[in-house]
C-alpha cells in the first residue's frame, strides 16, 4: 500500500485549487487522482467565456481557467494519477484506484473530495414516449461538439433553462443549428440573468416557463417531441400540448453531485444539496475527510469552486499538521425563504470569520437576510433581488460566534 | 430612449436603465463603471466575444477551442463563424496562437493548447 499525506479525488477546478492551496499551506506529499486523461474536469469542455472575472480579475474561457490552476499544478510539482478511476474509500482514509498498471492502494492522512456532478438523465425524468437516438444530455452534447467535433442535431429543443442548457442553446445556434425552444418547468429560469440575454435573446429563442416536454416522438431518431404548459403542481394540462418536430432533444435538467463513494465511506449527506455534510473547513463527518466544489454543492461559478477548494486545501493540510480541530459545533438551518445553507455546521470559537453560503427557494426583489442564533443576531445582509439560480454568501464575524451554542438560522424578509 | 438592459459583464446581472439621447446617455442600475460602458455600448453597437472550435486536421478526433480576441460587432457574429468554420490548423498549437487574424476588428486565437 502506497502512503500520501493528502489525495485529491477528481482534477477539475476544484481538485486543482484543493491541492495547490494544501501544497502552499506547508504539505508537499499531495497527490491528484483524475479518470480523464489530463488535468482540468468539465472546464476543458466549457469553450465559452466568462471564467475567472471574480477570482482571477479577467475573463478567461474555460480551458483557460483550467491551464492557469494546471500551471500552478505542474510548478509545484504535485503528482498526478490521469486515467485513474477511485473504486473506493473507507472511513479510515484509504483509497482504492483503478489505473493502467492495475490496482492502486493509497492511505491518506487526509483525503478532499472534489468529484464534481453528473447530470440528471431522462431517465431519472421519467419523460414518455420512444427511446431513440438524439436525446443528450446537455453537457454531453457539450463534450461532443465541443471536443470531439461532431455535429450533434440540426433542430433542437432544449428542456431545462440552466446555465449548460442556456450555453448549449447559443453554441448549437453558433454551429448553424436551429434552436425551436428551450422549455423550462418552473415558472423562473434556473440560469444566470446574463444567460438569458447573450444566449437567448442575441440568437432569437424562446423561452417557455412552466413548460415541460410531455412526450419524445420517433423511430430511430427524434422526430418531434410534444411540449404543454404544467400548473402550479408541476402537472401537464392537456389542453395546452403541441407539437415541436425536431431532431435532437437536450437535457439540462440539474446535476446531481456525484458522492458514491462518499456514501460508501459512511460520511453523512444533506438531503437538499445532495452533498456531504461538512463544517467551515469543509470537513466532512468523518475526520480527515474534505470535501468541496460540485461534489458538496452545485456551484453557478467556478470561481467560487475555487474559492471552496482553498478553504477545503488548507484546512485538509492543518489537520495532517496539527490533527484534530476538535471544539463546540452548532449546526446551521435555513429559514424563511432560504433553501440550504453550507457550512451545515460551524466551529464557535474559531479565529477566522465564517462565510455562510445558501440559496433562496423562489426569485425575490429587495431582501434583507438575518443570520440569527435564537434571540442574538449575527449578521444581515441586504440584496436587491435574490434568484434561486444566484448563491448567495454572507459573512459572520468571528467574534459574534464565540459563546453562541443554539443553531444558527439564515432568514429573508422581502423589503418594501 | 427608455431601455432596460441586463447587465452581462459579469455573473451579478444588474438591471441596467438607459434614458436620454445618443451622446448624452445615461446610465443606472449599474454597480461598476464597466455596466455603464455595457449599457452605452449596448444602445449604440453592441459587442460580443465569440467563441467556437477549429479542427485539428493531423489528429484524429481532435479540435482546438478558439475565441476573438477582443469582442466583436453583434451583427457579425455569424460571419465570424463562418470564418472560423472555413479555419484548419495543424498540430501542435498553442494556447493564445493567433488562428486567424484581423475578422472584423479582432483576432481568433487558441484557448488550449494540442501537443
Amino acid at each position: 500500500m502506497l502512503t500520501h499525506d493528502i489525495v485529491v479525488v477528481g482534477g477539475g477546478p476544484a481538485g486543482m485549487a484543493a491541492a495547490v492551496a494544501a501544497y502552499d499551506a506547508g504539505v508537499k506529499d499531495v497527490v491528484i487522482l483524475d479518470r480523464d486523461d489530463a488535468l482540468g474536469g468539465i472546464l476543458r469542455q466549457c469553450i465559452h467565456n466568462g471564467f475567472g472575472l471574480h477570482k482571477l480579475g479577467r475573463e478567461l474561457t474555460g480551458p483557460e481557467y483550467a491551464d492557469v490552476y494546471r500551471a500552478e499544478v505542474e510548478k509545484r510539482g504535485i503528482k498526478t494519477y490521469c486515467e485513474t478511476t477511485v473504486t473506493g474509500l473507507s472511513h479510515d482514509r484509504v483509497v482504492t484506484a483503478q489505473c493502467r498498471e492495475g490496482l492502486l492502494k493509497i492511505q491518506a492522512k487526509a483525503v478532499i473530495l472534489a468529484m464534481g456532478c453528473r447530470e440528471r438523465s431522462r431517465g431519472a425524468l421519467n419523460i414518455p414516449g420512444t427511446r431513440p437516438a438524439g436525446v443528450y444530455s446537455a453537457g454531453t452534447a457539450q463534450k461532443l461538439m465541443n471536443c470531439d467535433g461532431y455535429h450533434v442535431g440540426r433542430r433542437v429543443v432544449i428542456l431545462g433553462s440552466g446555465d449548460i442548457g442556456l450555453i448549449m442553446a447559443r453554441r448549437m445556434s453558433l454551429e448553424g443549428a436551429h434552436v425551436e425552444a428551450v422549455c423550462e418547468l418552473m415558472p423562473y429560469s434556473g440560469g444566470l440573468a446574463r444567460n438569458i440575454v447573450q444566449c437567448l435573446e442575441d440568437y432569437g429563442i424562446p423561452l417557455y416557463l412552466s413548460t415541460t416536454v410531455a412526450e419524445i416522438h420517433g423511430r430511430k431518431r427524434v422526430e418531434g417531441v410534444s411540449i404543454a404548459r404544467v400548473d402550479e403542481k408541476r402537472r401537464i394540462i392537456e389542453a395546452t400540448r403541441r407539437y415541436i418536430p425536431c431532431d435532437t432533444l437536450l437535457l439540462s435538467c440539474g446535476l446531481i453531485p456525484e458522492n458514491e463513494l462518499t456514501r460508501n465511506a459512511g460520511i453523512s449527506i444533506d438531503p437538499i444539496t445532495g452533498g456531504a455534510l461538512v463544517d467551515e473547513n469543509r470537513e466532512t463527518d468523518v475526520p480527515g475527510i474534505f470535501a468541496c466544489g460540485n461534489v458538496l454543492q452545485v456551484h453557478d461559478l467556478v470561481d467560487y469552486v475555487s474559492e471552496e477548494a482553498e478553504i477545503a486545501g488548507c484546512a485538509a493540510a492543518a489537520r495532517v499538521q496539527k490533527g484534530d480541530a476538535g471544539a463546540a459545533f452548532v449546526s446551521t438551518t435555513p429559514g424563511n425563504g432560504v433553501r440550504y445553507v453550507l457550512p451545515q455546521r460551524v466551529h464557535t470559537e474559531g479565529s477566522e470569520d465564517v462565510s455562510l453560503y445558501l440559496r433562496v427557494t423562489q426569485p425575490f426583489g429587495k431582501v434583507r437576510f438575518t443570520v440569527s442564533a435564537g434571540e442574538t443576531v449575527l449578521a444581515t445582509a441586504v440584496r436587491l433581488k435574490a434568484a434561486p439560480g444566484e448563491m448567495e454568501k454572507i459573512t459572520v464575524k468571528s467574534e459574534k460566534l464565540h459563546g453562541v451554542t443554539e443553531p444558527i438560522k439564515v432568514s429573508l424578509e422581502v423589503m418594501a | 430612449m427608455n431601455r432596460t438592459l441586463t447587465c452581462i459583464i459579469c455573473p451579478r446581472g444588474c438591471t441596467l436603465t438607459v434614458t436620454g439621447e445618443k451622446g448624452a446617455l445615461t446610465v443606472t442600475g449599474n454597480s461598476c463603471p464597466k455596466g455603464e460602458q455595457y449599457a452605452v455600448d449596448e444602445c449604440t453597437h453592441p459587442v460580443r466575444t465569440v467563441t467556437s472550435v477549429v479542427r485539428v486536421y493531423n489528429r484524429e478526433d481532435t479540435m482546438v477551442s478558439v475565441k476573438t480576441s477582443s469582442p466583436i460587432p453583434k451583427e457579425h457574429i455569424f460571419d465570424v463563424m463562418n470564418a472560423i468554420h472555413a479555419a484548419r490548423v495543424r498540430a501542435p498549437i498553442a494556447a493564445g496562437t493567433v488562428i486567424l487574424t484581423d475578422v472584423y476588428g479582432a483576432d481568433v486565437v487558441a484557448t488550449k493548447s494540442v501537443d
